[in-house]
């Protein structure tokens, strides 16, 4: 791939970022009528990062995240009717209706789950970049992580195996400046997130998670570094949540000037005034676009109302592999 | 029978010869599989478990990693998902409390949260249970802790013929299983089948190390030795106690057992972990929900005593169970 801009493919990262929106907003809404139980962390205002970032490396390439993970499984292509099935606990969702909001996984898309331990699904990404080695593929694996997680354990452990064993990696920091309710000050004795890396003689980099341009070149680049010569590197993408850190959290702690002043660098409305004044989008076709987004979601809410739940009976199909109830 | 002593002119090597031949065997079918833990490759194994294997099969095989069990019990969590088989070895159990979270929450339930598109076959091996003086942090028996979860397979090989079969059984599995290895028995020789013959002992298979018909001894890893010594004590006294070794405990062979106490009708539970909530805990509610009306006794469990492990030896020996508490505890249930 190359960086020259293709007119599809600048796009489609714009559809993307707007599908993600609209889904969320959806999910948002159902949550609210209670057809959507337990945790929900919406990724809204975070969208450039996966889109960008996953558009920047091949399709083949592994990704894993943490809970907040609705944005990183449609980026990768899994449907909008398979993820709204997933939050209603279907058995036509991603993961069967067994893993809800917080577990997406797609294994055809190379997308391996959405994890729900703050820094526990660190070391799995070192251990596929440690099976791409293995094997010899030269696929790299996508990490992304919030900026709560660089204080755990298992993340400090995950960087130094795969500094260590020239794992490639990318560890991605999707810094929305707060973990909850703490925000990075009260968390972190660090200036820059992305000077972790440095204990670990990794390179690393920051790019500006709202400019989803900058963050699909800032990975292209990275990704084909490490992919001839495996090595992790570390890239904090500088972002923000619109929402609450989940439905429950009216996010009383941070102030609606400070909200409101991400807003105005929007990476959907920012990327629109972009390719607009390039000549790359009409007002009609974003309508088009934004149409199809919405209507794409509110689909997907009758395909999961309609979806059967997983049957009481294959209860114990999942636990082992190839063995009923033990 | 009992499988527990050196037979002449047949092959007796030791538990950690026969750990060390299930993994070259396994290393060698399987180009999938590699081994990793502290000290493994270059060290050959804290205790010599991997003797020659980084030789044989190199540093891409036999990899040693940093002090950081949960890191690369994690690493090799990520590594099944993709279709590797590591063999993870944890210097002991005890330290493989702080790779916990990896072990319960990430290899055992990858399966369900993916909705069966992410399974974990992984093999986490080591000594577990206390040794010799080691003290409050280095001798835990972690069986119960593990047991409770589920998607976790859990074996506690008491012979080296069991360590070699079940080892190579764990490696071909396609789920998350737990060798729990003893360091006491590491230097124990016994009977095992010559190499070109393949040893595969299922998991879930319970032995019978000896038969009587008065009492059974429900036993694991390091208390069948001393099942197998009390009921030897107790036949010169009349009475025939009948051993039965686990060798797994998730899954568990409820058959055998249950078959065994249908027999004797009365049942002594000599466990390697500590009372509140252990391995005896369920077997006891299994025994009674299932044939109550065959116990003439209630059941009687020989267990740790309550406390943290103390370093001096005759407190140790205070706190473990032992030939004689066996004994003790089968008079107490044939007599009343
Ligand atoms: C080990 C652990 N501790 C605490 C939690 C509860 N928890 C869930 S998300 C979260 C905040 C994490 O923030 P961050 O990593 O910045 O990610 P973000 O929510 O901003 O995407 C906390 C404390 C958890 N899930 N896991
Ligand atoms: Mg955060």
């Amino acid at each position: 791939m190359d960086k020259i801009q293709n007119k599809d493919a600048e796009v489609k990262m714009l559809s993307d970022m707007l599908l993600i929106r609209r889904f969320e907003e959806r999910a948002s809404q159902q949550y609210q009528m209670q057809k959507i139980g337990g945790f929900c962390h919406l990724y809204i205002g975070q969208e450039a990062v996966v889109v960008g970032s996953v558009a920047g490396v091949r399709h083949d390439d592994y990704i894993i995240t943490a809970y907040r993970d609705h944005g990183h499984a449609l980026a990768r292509g899994t449907t909008a009717n398979a993820c709204m099935a997933e939050l209603f606990g279907k058995a036509t969702g991603c993961s069967k209706g067994l893993g809800g909001s917080m577990h997406f996984f797609d294994r055809e898309n190379a997308m391996l789950g959405g994890h729900a331990i703050v820094g526990g699904h660190v070391p799995l990404a070192a251990g596929f970049g440690f099976a791409s080695r293995y094997k010899g593929e030269d696929r790299v694996t996508l990490c992304y992580f919030g900026d709560g997680a660089i204080n755990q354990g298992a993340f400090h452990e995950a960087l130094n195996l795969a500094a260590l064993y020239n794992l490639p990696v990318i560890f991605v920091c999707e810094n929305n400046y707060f973990a909850m309710g703490t925000s990075v000050t009260r968390s972190t004795g660090l200036k820059e997130i992305a000077d972790r890396a440095r204990g670990y003689d990794m390179g690393s980099c920051a790019v500006d998670g709202m400019d989803v341009r900058a963050v699909r070149d800032t990975f292209h680049d990275v990704a084909e570094k490490i992919r001839k010569e495996p090595q992790p590197w570390f890239v904090e993408a500088r972002t923000y949540r619109y929402r609450g850190h989940s439905m429950s959290d009216p996010a009383t702690y941070r102030t609606k000037e400070e909200l409101e002043k991400y807003k105005e660098s929007d990476p959907i409305v920012k990327f629109r005034a972009v390719l607009t004044q390039e000549g790359l989008l009409t007002q009609e076709r974003f309508d088009e676009l934004d149409e199809a987004a919405k209507q794409a979601a509110i689909e997907s809410v009758k395909f999961a109302e309609d979806s059967p739940e997983p049957p009481v009976e294959e209860l114990y199909n999942y636990t082992f592999v190839n063995e009923g109830a033990k | 029978m009992s499988g527990l002593s050196d037979h002449p002119e047949t092959r007796n090597i030791t538990y950690r010869q026969a750990l060390n031949e299930a993994l070259a065997e396994e290393l060698e079918r399987d180009p999938n599989v590699f081994l990793m833990g502290e000290e493994v490759a270059e060290y050959n194994g804290a205790y010599k478990v991997s003797q020659g294997l980084l030789e044989k099969f190199g540093a891409k095989r036999i990899v040693d990693a940093p002090i950081s069990e949960g890191g690369f019990a994690g690493l090799g969590i990520g590594a099944a998902m993709l279709g590797l088989r590591p063999v993870i070895e944890f210097m002991t159990f005890s330290f493989s409390l702080v790779a916990f979270d990896q072990v319960v929450n990430n290899a055992p339930n990858m399966m369900t949260m993916s909705g069966g598109q992410f399974t974990v076959p992984i093999t986490f091996r080591g000594p577990n249970g206390p040794a010799h003086q080691l003290g409050a942090t280095h001798s835990h028996s972690t069986e119960s802790l593990f047991a409770n979860f589920p998607g976790l397979k859990i074996c506690t090989p008491a012979t080296a013929r069991d360590a070699k079969g079940l080892l190579k059984t764990a490696i071909r599995d396609d789920n998350p299983v737990l060798v729990l290895e003893s360091e006491l028995l590491y230097n124990v020789k016994s009977y095992v089948e010559p190499e070109d013959q393949e040893l595969l002992i299922p998991l879930g298979s319970a032995e019978i190390r000896r038969d009587g018909g008065d009492v059974t001894i429900l036993c694991y890893a390091q208390t069948v030795r001393m099942a197998v010594d009390a009921a030897k004590t107790l036949n010169a006294e009349g009475i025939r106690a009948e051993v039965v070794d686990l060798r797994s405990i998730k899954p568990l062979d409820m058959e055998t057992i249950l078959t065994s106490v249908a027999k004797t009708h009365r049942v002594v539970i000599a466990e390697q972990d500590r009372p509140f909530c252990g391995i005896g805990s369920e077997l006891c509610y299994r025994i009674q929900k299932e044939i109550f009306d065959e116990l003439d006794a209630p059941i009687l469990r020989v267990a740790q005593e309550e406390v943290p492990m103390p370093y001096n030896e005759a407190l140790e020996k205070a706190v473990l169970p032992s030939e004689q508490k066996i004994v003790d505890a089968v008079k107490k249930v044939c007599n009343a």
